[in-house]
């Protein structure tokens, strides 16, 4: 990996968004959105999950091979979630107990 | 072996061709393990995502018991160590060897407040009858398994997150310890890197928690 040392001025910008966006996930939970909550809570979430995993943990910067494994990664999660949500979910729709 | 001769350094093991070679594989290696982390802990998150969505209104009254403020700030907290984590592997990158011990302690202190504020919310809890179990009584809700449901969830979720960090404050104390040794140099500097990637990650999960576990429907109250 050939090295790239970010600044101290890049990394403290990033920390200033993800104190941001802490204060504004816990503002904007106060305020009635309705379903929409849900969305905008994950939403800013994942935001800061991708400053601190780009910035942070140097994705930004990283080899081929690392950001392939990451998105493996994500495809299995999103199985995992997928399969189990498709399957509680439809549960009792036929009206047959075990089916 | 012929390559190198017999010089074998922390740099440059005899297994390598390279020093970038042996530095990515460390980086992929932790990359792997971050991983099957994400898989662990998303099975905690799908039971979440399933028992909210069959008692969205029980969980959203059980979660506003939670004090927002202090998870706020522990959010913070958690945050101010990722950024103090960076720079100590920023000075590793370096090789400014004050620089790492001092960036590496302060993570290890802010990584204590936020278990220590932790230990006091969980206490919270104990006092108030919000642990599952025979002695768990929620005023306000009708139905007080989905209420204990959540509490599970809160203390497996939490607990495992503790957990996590209670692992990364010994990693912590021992790149300390080595560091003050003078291990760590601008060649040589993958425990600092991938032992920042661990505590990053561990950072990311409680960026999900938080809104998660604290901020339910918060306007109801």
């Amino acid at each position: 990996m050939s090295e790239h040392i970010d600044s101290v001025k890049t990394y403290a910008l990033v920390f200033a968004g993800l104190i941001f966006a802490t204060i504004a996930t816990t503002a904007v939970a106060f305020v009635d959105l309705g379903a929409f909550s849900v969305v905008a809570a994950l939403g800013i979430a994942v935001c800061k999950m991708l400053l601190v995993a780009l910035f942070f943990m140097h994705v930004r910067h990283s080899s081929k091979l690392t950001r392939l494994v990451l998105l493996g990664a994500l495809m299995w999660l999103g199985i995992l979630i997928l399969m189990t949500l498709t399957d509680f979910s439809t549960r009792g729709l036929l009206g047959v107990p075990g089916r | 072996l012929a390559n190198h001769g017999s010089e074998e350094t922390l740099a440059l093991r005899e297994q390598f061709d390279t020093v970038e070679q042996q530095k990515d594989a460390s980086t992929l290696g932790m990359w792997i393990f971050l991983i099957t982390e994400i898989m662990f802990f998303g099975g905690m998150f799908l039971a979440y995502t399933i028992y909210r969505s069959s008692y969205p209104g029980i969980f959203a009254i059980s979660s506003s018991s939670l004090n927002v403020y202090i998870g706020a700030a522990n959010t913070v907290v958690l945050l101010c160590s990722s950024f103090t984590m960076v720079l100590a592997v920023r000075a590793a990158q370096l090789g400014r060897q004050k620089a790492i011990i001092f960036n590496l302690i302060l993570t290890l202190i802010l990584g204590f407040i936020f278990l220590g504020v932790k230990a006091y919310e969980w206490n919270e809890k104990f006092v108030e009858h919000h642990v599952p179990g025979p002695g768990f009584h929620f005023v306000g809700v009708a139905q007080q398994g989905p209420s204990q449901l959540f509490f599970s969830l809160y203390f497996a979720m939490t607990g495992l997150h503790a957990l996590h960090m209670v692992v990364g404050v010994g990693i912590l104390t021992w790149l300390i310890v080595k560091a003050r040794q003078g291990t760590f140099t601008a060649e040589y500097m993958t425990p600092v890197d991938v032992a920042g990637l661990y505590w990053h990650f561990v950072d990311i999960i409680w960026i999900f928690l938080f809104p998660l576990l604290y901020l339910i429907d918060r306007h109801l109250k």
